[in-house]
């Protein structure tokens, strides 16, 4: 975004022309993922410890809604960013899909967490082994469960993200979503 | 640890062996002695020894505390193949008791189901069902339940490949049976069924209560669990004794702490081996400020629930300031992993005591605030007062302990009833309310705190400033890094305890403490290897959720989530 400030004629009141203003010359999708990228709405699909942390990260002393992604929404209907906090099970994965999907375009995914990013220590009879098996995923935040400091990097990298444009890869759910029997 | 073939048993066993005598019972049971008293029965005898156990004046084991499949497949010297091995507690003679129902080889693994008896057991059998593939005739509703409908097999037995997976689809989240009958016949328009969860802000966590709802009023409701069944007793059977300490902190996550002592400490008496008393001293602390971050989040999750935001911010505080604490000990902020069979993982910081003492003055004020805007506030008692009450005989039945057990007026707390580490050392009160209902319980947890305050500050005073934190035998602690590399003996314990893990002897132990949320055991088999081979712990929250739909049927739909948020329901544990 190119900001420019200029001196114009004097305002007149009388035509409604002139008057000294600033303004601003960009592109659309610029100003929209901007403003995307710092109105985040979150839903916490939290599952376990990482959904603990979660609330450290929303309450008095992380505060963060200092980085614009303060309303935490539990209805899939009005979220944007799907923050997974905490191991996924085999009997949970058709809930976070179906959360997935009710969720309006645009939105993103943060895996929070080694359970949701890849099952963590969990190699186990009933634990998916990463939720991109079933979403896709944007950002991977690792540590068991991440500290606040981390997840809220995680969050500013999804926000740089948004705002560069970048789509996510779909490859491994696509991938394993078509190889699974229905 | 070997059959006891001469009789001489401990005191109780001996007193129950004499009252079975004169009952049919006594041909049929086998009295032993294990680190508890211990009966062996086969599946037909056991509804009428449950009976008799509850029932028999001397015995009144009237407390079902926990129920474990055991597979033998991989162990010696025993009678059968599948065990069920029952915990039970006599409130009335203070004494656990271990009931063993040994089901005979080469049959189809079926015991009557005793929920007639002891209503605790309902969820305890239908987790040995789903885990283990036990029959249970006679069950109201024998369904899997932590493991998901389009599993197949039974995960915990012993030739069940831990990584072997099934998926499920939508099509496999089943509805129970009633719930979609639409009802009308009955011509009744106002009734409906409502489905809550999995994923609700009010559960906390991944939990599903389905309830039949007549106009407002909950008619018939039934929880669905097992949304976060982690396996970690799968989990604890493919690792030492010490990874298993990792595992335990993600039980109940809120207070992680003290689920890694009650492992350690059930280790520990397996070993014979003492721990320091600086050692147990910061245990001791630790674990109470744990049990303070606890009830900080069950009560502001609670008060969220029905309104009151405010507060969640007044005490999640004192949980960042105590987190402080614990990262400055052991780097960790939530999942500590700072506990060591023998010890801890290391000493603590030198300004240790002072940090304590900070945090004894900072909290109360806290404490204060909260009270000041809640106890006395007009919507917090109608909300929470004459809601959600259980009378103290159900809570018995359920199986119901700590906070929600004390809250119907039942002063069990394992810390006073079966001392350990220094608390019977410590001048503390046991908070006990009467009515039973959502605010008894918020009460009863507002003053543990302060209680738990109380033992804080006298632990910190007699805390010895220097001192062994370790065990020094060295079969089960790590030698100290500069010995191993200097010294030859070091270096190899080093080797061994990490490659082999801890040599634990054969045998069998339930070791119990107070949880946060009521009495947490760990019932632990060893063969003699380098990790368990079965771990069951007996999770204080399991009954609780178990008994909440019994708790809400009849009250309204915000009683529930009021009712709900009171619990203290952590999925971690609850599920494991």
């Amino acid at each position: 975004m190119v900001a420019k400030s200029q001196t114009l004629p004097a305002y007149d009141p009388k035509t409604g022309a002139g008057g000294s203003t600033d303004f601003l010359t960009t592109r659309l999708e610029t100003m929209v993922s901007w403003a995307r990228s710092n109105s985040l709405w979150p839903l916490p699909f939290a599952t376990a410890c990482c959904g603990i942390e979660f609330m450290s990260v929303v309450s008095s002393h992380y505060d963060l809604s200092r980085f614009g992604a303060e309303v935490v929404r539990f209805s899939p209907r009005q979220a944007d960013l799907l923050i997974v906090a905490g191991t996924v099970t085999d009997k949970q994965a058709p809930v976070l899909r179906k959360i997935y999907d009710q969720m309006p375009e645009p939105k993103w995914v943060i895996s929070m967490g080694v359970c949701a990013s890849s099952g963590g220590f969990y190699r186990a009879y009933h634990v998916t082994q990463g939720i991109d098996e079933i979403i896709p995923v944007d950002v991977y935040v690792p540590g068991c469960p991440p500290t606040p400091e981390e997840l809220m990097y995680g969050i500013f990298e999804l926000q740089r993200k948004i705002r560069s444009g970048e789509k996510s890869r779909d490859s491994r759910s696509a991938r394993l979503a078509a190889e699974r029997p229905a | 640890m070997s059959a006891v073939d001469t009789p001489s048993l401990s005191a109780p066993a001996e007193r129950i062996r004499g009252r079975l005598a004169s009952t049919p019972l006594a041909e049929k049971v086998e009295v032993r002695d294990l680190d508890l008293p211990t009966l062996e029965v086969s599946p037909p005898e056991w509804p009428a020894l449950a009976k008799w156990l509850r029932d028999d004046p001397e015995c009144r084991y009237d407390l079902f505390l926990d129920l474990a499949g055991v597979d033998n497949l991989k162990r010696r010297g025993q009678k059968t193949r599948f065990e069920a091995v029952v915990h039970l507690h006599s409130l009335p003679r203070n004494e656990h008791l271990r009931v063993k129902v040994l089901l005979p080889d080469g049959t189809n693994l079926t015991i009557p189901t005793v929920t007639g008896v002891w209503p605790a057991a309902n969820w305890f059998e239908r987790e040995a069902f789903d885990l283990f593939g036990y029959d249970f005739p006679g069950h109201p509703n024998l369904r899997r339940l932590l493991c998901h409908d389009a599993f197949v097999g039974n995960p915990l037995r012993k030739d069940y490949a831990p990584g072997q997976r099934w998926f499920a689809t939508d099509a496999d989240m089943k509805m129970p049976a009633w719930a979609l009958d639409t009802d009308v016949k009955a011509g009744h328009f106002e009734t409906q069924t409502l489905s809550i969860g999995p994923s609700h802000p009010a559960t906390h966590g991944i939990v599903h209560l389905i309830a039949r709802l007549d106009g407002e009023r909950i008619s018939r409701a039934e929880t669905q669990i097992g949304y976060l069944h982690r396996c970690f007793e799968k989990m604890s059977e493919t690792h030492t004794w010490n990874q298993v300490i990792p595992f335990t902190d993600r039980l109940n996550y809120v207070s992680a702490m003290i689920n890694g002592v009650g492992y350690v400490r059930a280790v520990e008496k397996m070993l014979g081996v003492e721990v320091p008393e600086r050692g147990v001293l910061i245990r001791t602390i630790l674990s109470e400020f744990s049990r303070i971050m606890d009830h900080c989040v069950d009560i502001g999750a609670n008060l969220v629930d029905i309104g009151a935001l405010t507060n969640f911010w007044y005490l999640y505080q004192p949980r960042e300031n105590i987190y402080d604490l614990i990262e400055a000990c052991c780097g960790a902020r939530l999942t500590v992993s700072y506990v060591r069979v023998g010890g801890l993982a290391f000493d603590v910081p030198d300004d240790f005591v002072p940090r304590c003492r900070a945090l004894l003055e900072s909290i109360p004020k806290f404490l204060d605030d909260v009270d000041r805007l809640v106890t006395n506030n007009r919507i917090v008692r109608n909300r929470l007062q004459g809601t959600g009450a259980v009378t103290k005989e159900d809570a018995i039945a359920w199986g119901l302990t700590g906070p929600m057990l004390r809250a119907c007026g039942v002063p069990y707390d394992v810390r006073r009833t079966r001392p350990y580490d220094f608390y019977d050392k410590f001048d503390w009160d046991i908070p006990v309310a009467s009515d039973g209902d959502n605010f008894a319980r918020y009460l009863v947890r507002m003053e543990e705190m302060r209680q738990s305050l109380k033992i804080i500050r006298q632990a910190v005073d007699i805390f010895p400033e220097k001192g062994p934190v370790n065990s020094s035998d060295w079969h089960v602690v790590l030698p100290p890094k500069d010995a191993v590399y200097h010294d030859m003996e070091s270096l190899i314990y080093h080797f061994k305890l990490i490659m082999e893990g801890i040599k634990v002897p054969a045998g069998e132990r339930y070791e119990w403490i107070e949880g946060a949320n009521g009495e947490l055991g760990f019932y632990a088999i060893s063969t003699g290897g380098g990790g368990p081979y079965r771990l069951k712990v007996r999770p204080p929250c399991f009954p609780n959720m178990a008994a909440f739909e019994k708790i809400i049927v009849g009250g309204t739909i915000s009683d529930a989530i009021a009712t709900l948020g009171t619990l203290n329901v952590i999925a971690g544990e609850l599920d494991r």
